[in-house]
This record gives structure tokens, C-alpha cells and sequence, in this order.
């Protein structure tokens, strides 16, 4: 038996169903009863219980694609600042190979980066790695921060919402699984992208969103607004997208995102493919 | 962000009492509690409940730099209590005092059995509560609002602990003692527990019970949490109201 | 308060914040010369004598102010006292941590202290009762709940609010006995509202009103306090960068303006 309904707002210890249902992520089994750990939205699954949350931290897993800022030289290495309660480090192999370089002329303190998460070990410690398309140093643009939890809506299905915000504005936006978004372009539409970020995060968990977005693009940029497409209703019913067990998802296991589909789920990693579009011009 | 402000009464009493400001015996004061109230912690919560006034923030987890605290396999949970200069009749010197110190410790006992700390080895999450003003039965007010602040961080907790004291006045056991109760009264009882199962997790008592007057008292206590247990949800559901 | 592991601003942060100041603009939309949202409560804290919260932006202070009776210093022994205290509360930033003032929370002190007792805002002599050996002293408690930029402008602010608002008993001598009646409550002798107006330079311009972004890029910062007529009371140059003579000319004239706006805000 269930005693809450799909996406119902629910807080640590309520009672969400009884042995009849899973725990998923973001609950707990205790005598039988499935319980919420967390504030967050209730997502049913076939027989499968789970709270997504509405704050978090990011916690690193291998895979992710997440933008850092350096914080610290050491010999051998870059340590990162990757907003997540672990920091994470650079080895210089990973970028120079067998050659010896100082390490500071390549990336200094206090540059941002966009890399790839290589390996998290079983006390967090976490590896990260430049290899692979689209990864590399920041130039110019503008960092914005969201709660990790809503890198999925930022995004949107199939990379419907970010698509929309990139093509509005003509700006170049990378979005870091940590919640770290990278925007650029002319000042003036960076800060546009800006506000319309700021509010999807605010706003990621009520409905009739995508609309909100389009009517506030079209308002800042002095436009029409478009008339709204058949899709947004479908994309908006699905705030809270389903959790399925598959192999995918299951190294997302504990970061407890929100994804709209399993296709976006692929996307975000996937994302260096999107990114060449999209990437910088200089890559060190 | 919805306030709730309610006159809390379980309304069962048939004792009538007549207690200074003329609430029922098991009448709790005034209760405020609002969740996210300030801007860079992670967490936040302000908390009336009488004429107490309390902030609660929390940051976590995070970093922990201090290395000889660090626990491989979990997370530490650090509780701060403090109460402000001007919180109370006499102004008090700034700084902790035994009596905060002690708060400190028992509070982060009365939160850590709640929090999912292995969940977040080597790291630390940081509880600050602040007396603003006090009116007695600050440490309760201080769980309770540390309890909301967590949630609204996103920390993952088995449930949300609610604190609450209970004692003797003029001879009769009475619920949420104020601070005029508190001093000239004979018995005072705070306890925190998770209001789901009933598990205490913090228990203090100092003055004079019976063991049957303790029993009554306690089951007073135990009542007034999960009265205000209901206040701290509609707190943290008004956050993301409709 | 031990402020920790100074957070290292990114690059590209600094970059994108001074181009478009350069460009004439502030990330927030603000003018160079526009505070942000204020809002002053006053009488939040029923056992202080008088209190305020105060809010600039998101940065947030409680302040509260107590007066005790005392004995006065014995270099000036027929006017009251004021002390200023500050706490920069660890929930008000991940940065802030326990302990006891430190030289932050202790320049904040004392520039406020500065302000309100050069400016004369209280009439100290007024709060002596009895010449060297009684007199008023009042305790200024400043408690910065949350930090985004700009404590100074608030926390004179907000200070003036509670001090303009705190009731205290009349006191006199009837002998040997202090008599303090609270029957006849009387309002702390205020002769000026001082406030002060705090100037950050960026990129060869100064903002008023810094956010914290700003702040955590700043090359200098100044703060200037003004009495109602317009004359100085205290000044601040803090950072570690340099100021010109005209810079420093162009905030007191901008100061004129800004602290009289801020001045609408009293009680």
C-alpha cells in the first residue's frame, strides 16, 4: 500500500509505502515501511519508491562531466574546487604525458576548467582527467551556480530547455553536471541566460515551466513570444521522470539527479559530443 | 514563504491550571517556524516559540579542514549554541559560555542518531544556532529549529527530531515550561526525540519529580514534540509552496 | 570569527565583473551610485532596550543595544560610555568560522563605534548621573546573521535605528540610592543621525554599496561617515589596493547624497 501520490512534496521520516513497494534513492527500508530521507518530490516507478531531492550537494562519480576551479599547485598536480564537499585533483600526466612542464603556466589559480570525473575512491578521494572532446580551459563567459539536483531540468528532454536558452541568446553554454554552467557571449545576452537560469532553478519543481522560460526569453530579448509548441505539456507532466534500474542509471546511482528521460540521462554523457558545437576555440 | 503561526492546545486536559499567561496545563506557547531565511547557508531556519527567537543554519556536508577530526566512514555532525548579548535581561558577554558548551554537545547527540552521516565520509556538517532572545527552554527551540534547518539543506535524515520540555510549576506538572516557570518552578525536563518511533535522543532533567510525576511529565513532553513535529513539516512544505 | 580558507575568486568571474563595470554596468543592473533593496525593523528584540534588523541586499545584522548603568573611565569621568561589539556569526558565511573577533569583526567595531561617537549621535554627557561615578553605558551588539556584501553602511545603519529607538529608565539620586523609574522611560539623548557610505573600487571606478561579488574583487574600498550637514565624521580605506586624490574627493561629494537617502530610512 503507498500513502503519498506521485511528485507530492514530502520531508526526512514520513512514510512513504509499505513492504509491498522498493526503497529507491532518496528513502529508506525500516520494519518494512519505506521512508523518505529527504525533502523532495516522491517518484513512483512500477513497484519502486524514490525522493528526489529539491537541495543537495554534488557528490562526485566517475563519468560525470563537471566544471572546477583551480585552487591549488602542488607537485604534480592541480587541486579543484568541483562544488561538491570533496575536492578533486589533476594529475600533470594527464596533460603533458611523459614531459616535465611547470605546471602553473599551463593552468593557474583561480582557472575554471571543464573535465571529466576519471575515478572516485571508497573514501572520496576524486580523480579527474581532460581527455576527451570538449574538455579543456574556460576563456571569457560568465559561471553560474545551480543545485546539482537540477542540472536535469536546466537541461531538459533531449536538450530541449538548454537548446532553447542557447539559441535565444547565441550563447555558448556548457552546463558541468555539479551544477557549475558556463555561459558566453555578448554581455548583454550572458546576463540574460543568467536570469533565465537562475529562475528555472528556482522554479524547477512546478509545472508549466518550459512556457515561463520561453515567455521571459522572448520579454528580456524584446521579442514575440513564440506560440507555444504541442510538446512543452508533455515535457512539463514530466517533471519528476521515472528511475529506472538499468546499467546507466545505476552509476548514476548516488547522485541522486533528476532527469526528465533516460535519453537525457545518455546526453549528459554524452556531453563532450554536444560540446564540440559548442566548445571553445582555444583548448590547451 | 507562508509563516505559521499557531495557539497550539492538545485539549485534553481536565486539570485546569492557572499558570501565569493562563495555558492549560499541556498548552504549548505561540509557535513560529519558518524555513529558509537566509541567503549563503545551505540550510536555514527561525524558529518563535513564546518569546524565544532562534536562528538555525546549517553548511554540509562540506570540506573538513581540521584533519584530527576527520572520520574515515562518516561524516562529523559540529553543533554550535549560542546566545546573543542582548538576548537576555542582563546582557550577556559574548562568547561561549560552560552552559553553551554543554548545549553544543547535547544537541549534536540529539541530532546525529537522526542523520544519515555515513552517507558523507570525510566531510563535516555544521550546525550554528543563535539565541536572539530567550524565554526560556532555548536548547528545545534550538533542536527543533537545527531539525528544519537540516532538512532545508538536504541533508538525508531516518526523520526530523522535535524537541520539547515539560516540568513541575507550583506543584502541578505542566508542558513548555516559559522562563518564569523555568526559574521559580521545581522540576524541568527537556527531551528530544524522532517523532516517528518515539526514540529519545536527548533527556535532561534537574529539580524534584516523583516517579509518577516524572512519568506524567515525560508523556507531556513526548506529546508537545509531536505537536510541534507537525509545525516543523508545514514549515518546510510552506518553502516550496504552491 | 576566524575567516578561513579565503575563497580564491575565478578568473573568469573577475574578467566578466570588471568589463562590464569598464562598460558602465554592475552584474545586478545597478547604477554605480544605487544602493540595493534596504529594509530597517525596528524594536525586533523585546529584552534589548532597543534593536534593529537591518538589511542591505541579502546581507543581514540584528543589533541590539543594552545600557547598563556603570562607572564611567576616569579620563572622562562625567560622560556615558559606548561599546561596540561585533560578532561575524559562522551561519554567515561558509567562510566565517567560531572564535573569538577577529580583525574583520574588529574594524567593523570600531568604524561603527567611530561614526556614532564622532558624529556625536548620543549625548554622552546627557547619560551621566552622578559625575564620576555613575553613569550610563550603553552595549552595542552587533550580530551579522548573513554576509553579502557591504557590513559597514548596515551595521551603522542599523545601529543608529536601535539606538534611535532604546528606552531607558530615568535615573537620579535620592541620597545614597539610585532610583531608576521605570514609570517615566526616556528615549537616549540623540543629537545627529551620522551614517555612513561605503565606496568600492573596481576597474578604475568606484561602486557604491559593493555586493559580495564585488567585494571578493575589489582593489580598495572606502567608507565614508557624514553627519546631516554634510560634514565628516570618520572615514575607512580598506583593501589592499590604492586610492587617488580625486577618487577620494569624488566619494565624499557622492557620500553628501547618498547618506542623506540613507537617512530616509530612520525611524
Amino acid at each position: 500500500m503507498i500513502f503519498v501520490e506521485d511528485k507530492e512534496i514530502v520531508i526526512p521520516g514520513d512514510i512513504l509505502a509499505d513492504e509491498e513497494y522498493n526503497s529507491g534513492r532518496g528513502t529508506f527500508k525500516e520494519n518494512n515501511k519505506v521512508c523518505s530521507s529527504l525533502v523532495g518530490l516522491v517518484a513512483i516507478r512500477d513497484k519502486k519508491i524514490s525522493v528526489i531531492p529539491l537541495q543537495s550537494k554534488y557528490i562526485p562519480k566517475r563519468g560525470d562531466v563537471v566544471i572546477g576551479e583551480v585552487t591549488d599547485i602542488r607537485f604534480s598536480m592541480w587541486n579543484l574546487d568541483i562544488n561538491s564537499p570533496y575536492s578533486g585533483f589533476l594529475p600533470a600526466s594527464d596533460v603533458f604525458g611523459k614531459e616535465k612542464r611547470e605546471l602553473n603556466r599551463t593552468f593557474d589559480v583561480g582557472d575554471v576548467l571543464f573535465l571529466r570525473v576519471v575515478d572516485v575512491d571508497e573514501v572520496k578521494k576524486v580523480k579527474l582527467g581532460l581527455k576527451g572532446r570538449g574538455l579543456g580551459k574556460f576563456r571569457g563567459g560568465i559561471l553560474i551556480n545551480i543545485t546539482p539536483t537540477k542540472v536535469p531540468r536546466l537541461i531538459g528532454k533531449k536538450g530541449s530547455m538548454i537548446n532553447m536558452i542557447k539559441d535565444e541568446t547565441c550563447c555558448e553554454v556548457i552546463v558541468g553536471q555539479n551544477g557549475v554552467v558556463w555561459v558566453k557571449g555578448d554581455p548583454s545576452m550572458e546576463r540574460v541566460a543568467e536570469k533565465v537560469i537562475n529562475m528555472i532553478e528556482d522554479q524547477a519543481h512546478t509545472s508549466g515551466l518550459t512556457d515561463r522560460v520561453r515567455d521571459m526569453l522572448a520579454k528580456l530579448l524584446g521579442k514575440e513570444p513564440e506560440k507555444p509548441e504541442i510538446v512543452s505539456e508533455i515535457e512539463d507532466s514530466e517533471i519528476v521522470s521515472e528511475i529506472e534500474e538499468s546499467e546507466i542509471v545505476s552509476e548514476i546511482e548516488e547522485s541522486e539527479t533528476v532527469s526528465e528521460t533516460k535519453e537525457s540521462e545518455l546526453e549528459e554523457s554524452e556531453e563532450p559530443d554536444d560540446n564540440e558545437e559548442s566548445k571553445e576555440d582555444e583548448m590547451d | 514563504m507562508i509563516i505559521i503561526i499557531t495557539n497550539t492546545n492538545l485539549n485534553t486536559g481536565t486539570e485546569t491550571s492557572a499558570r501565569a499567561d493562563n495555558r492549560a496545563f499541556d498548552e504549548l506557547r505561540n509557535l513560529k517556524i519558518e524555513a529558509g531565511i537566509l541567503e549563503r547557508a545551505d540550510g536555514s531556519a527561525y524558529l518563535e516559540i513564546g518569546g524565544n527567537k532562534v536562528l538555525a543554519a546549517v553548511y554540509g556536508p562540506r570540506e573538513l579542514f581540521v584533519r584530527r577530526l576527520m572520520q574515515p566512514n562518516r561524516a562529523v555532525l559540529r553543533c554550535k549554541y549560542n546566545m546573543a548579548p542582548f538576548s537576555v535581561d542582563d546582557r550577556k558577554r559574548p562568547g561561549p559560555d560552560r552552559r553553551s558548551i554543554e548545549i553544543s554537545k547535547l544537541t549534536s547527540e540529539a541530532l546525529s542518531p537522526a542523520v544519515f552521516l555515513e552517507k558523507f565520509p570525510r566531510s563535516t556538517i555544521d550546525v550554528y544556532i543563535e539565541v536572539i532572545e530567550a524565554e526560556g527552554g532555548t536548547r528545545c527551540a534550538g533542536i527543533t529549529a537545527a531539525s528544519v534547518a537540516l532538512a532545508d539543506a538536504g541533508i538525508p535524515m531516518r526523520d526530523m527530531v522535535v524537541a520539547c520540555a515539560a516540568g513541575k510549576s507550583d506543584g502541578k506538572v505542566v508542558l513548555d515550561l516559559s522562563e518564569v516557570e523555568d526559574k521559580e518552578g521545581e522540576a524541568d525536563l527537556p527531551i528530544a526525540m524522532m517523532p516517528r518511533t518515539s526514540e529519545i535522543t536527548l533527556l535532561q532533567m534537574d529539580g524534584h519529580l516523583t516517579d509518577e510525576e516524572f512519568e506524567k511529565a515525560l508523556d507531556l513532553a513526548i506529546g508537545g514534540c509531536k505537536k510541534i513535529s507537525e509545525e516543523q513539516k508545514k514549515a518546510i512544505k510552506n518553502r516550496y509552496g504552491d | 570569527m576566524v575567516i578561513n580558507m579565503v575563497h580564491i575568486v575565478p578568473e573568469i568571474i573577475k574578467e566578466s565583473v570588471t568589463n562590464l563595470i569598464k562598460n558602465g554596468e554592475r552584474t545586478d543592473g545597478r547604477a554605480f551610485d544605487e544602493y540595493r533593496d534596504i529594509s530597517l525593523e525596528t524594536r525586533v528584540i523585546e529584552k534589548a532596550e532597543g534593536s534593529a534588523r537591518v538589511k542591505i541586499g541579502k546581507t543581514q545584522i540584528i543589533i541590539g543595544a543594552k545600557p547598563q548603568i556603570g562607572t564611567p573611565f576616569s579620563d572622562t569621568p562625567n560622560v556615558g560610555v559606548l561599546m561596540t561589539n561585533t560578532e561575524l556569526l559562522p551561519m554567515a558565511a561558509p567562510n566565517f568560522e567560531s572564535g573569538p573577533p577577529d580583525e574583520n569583526s574588529v574594524e567593523l567595531s570600531r568604524v561603527t563605534d567611530r561614526c556614532i561617537r564622532e558624529g556625536k549621535v548620543i549625548d554622552l554627557e546627557k547619560l551621566c548621573i552622578v559625575d564620576g561615578e555613575k553613569v550610563w553605558m550603553v552595549f552595542l551588539d552587533l550580530h551579522v546573521i548573513d554576509y553579502d556584501g557591504n557590513l559597514m553602511d548596515a551595521a551603522v545603519l542599523g545601529s543608529l535605528a536601535a539606538l534611535m529607538t532604546t528606552k531607558i529608565p530615568t535615573a537620579r539620586m535620592e541620597g545614597d540610592e539610585l532610583i531608576m523609574d521605570y514609570d517615566n522611560m526616556m528615549s537616549l539623548p540623540i543629537n545627529e543621525k551620522s551614517l555612513m557610505c561605503t565606496f568600492a573600487k573596481i576597474g578604475g571606478e568606484l561602486l557604491i554599496d559593493p555586493s559580495l561579488e564585488e567585494e571578493e574583487i575589489m582593489g580598495a574600498r572606502l567608507s565614508v561617515g557624514m553627519n546631516q550637514d554634510g560634514s565628516i565624521c570618520a572615514m575607512q580605506k580598506g583593501g589592499a589596493q590604492s586610492l587617488n586624490r580625486e577618487e577620494i574627493l569624488k566619494a565624499v561629494s557622492i557620500a553628501k547624497v547618498k547618506t542623506a537617502e540613507l537617512r530616509t530610512h530612520l525611524p
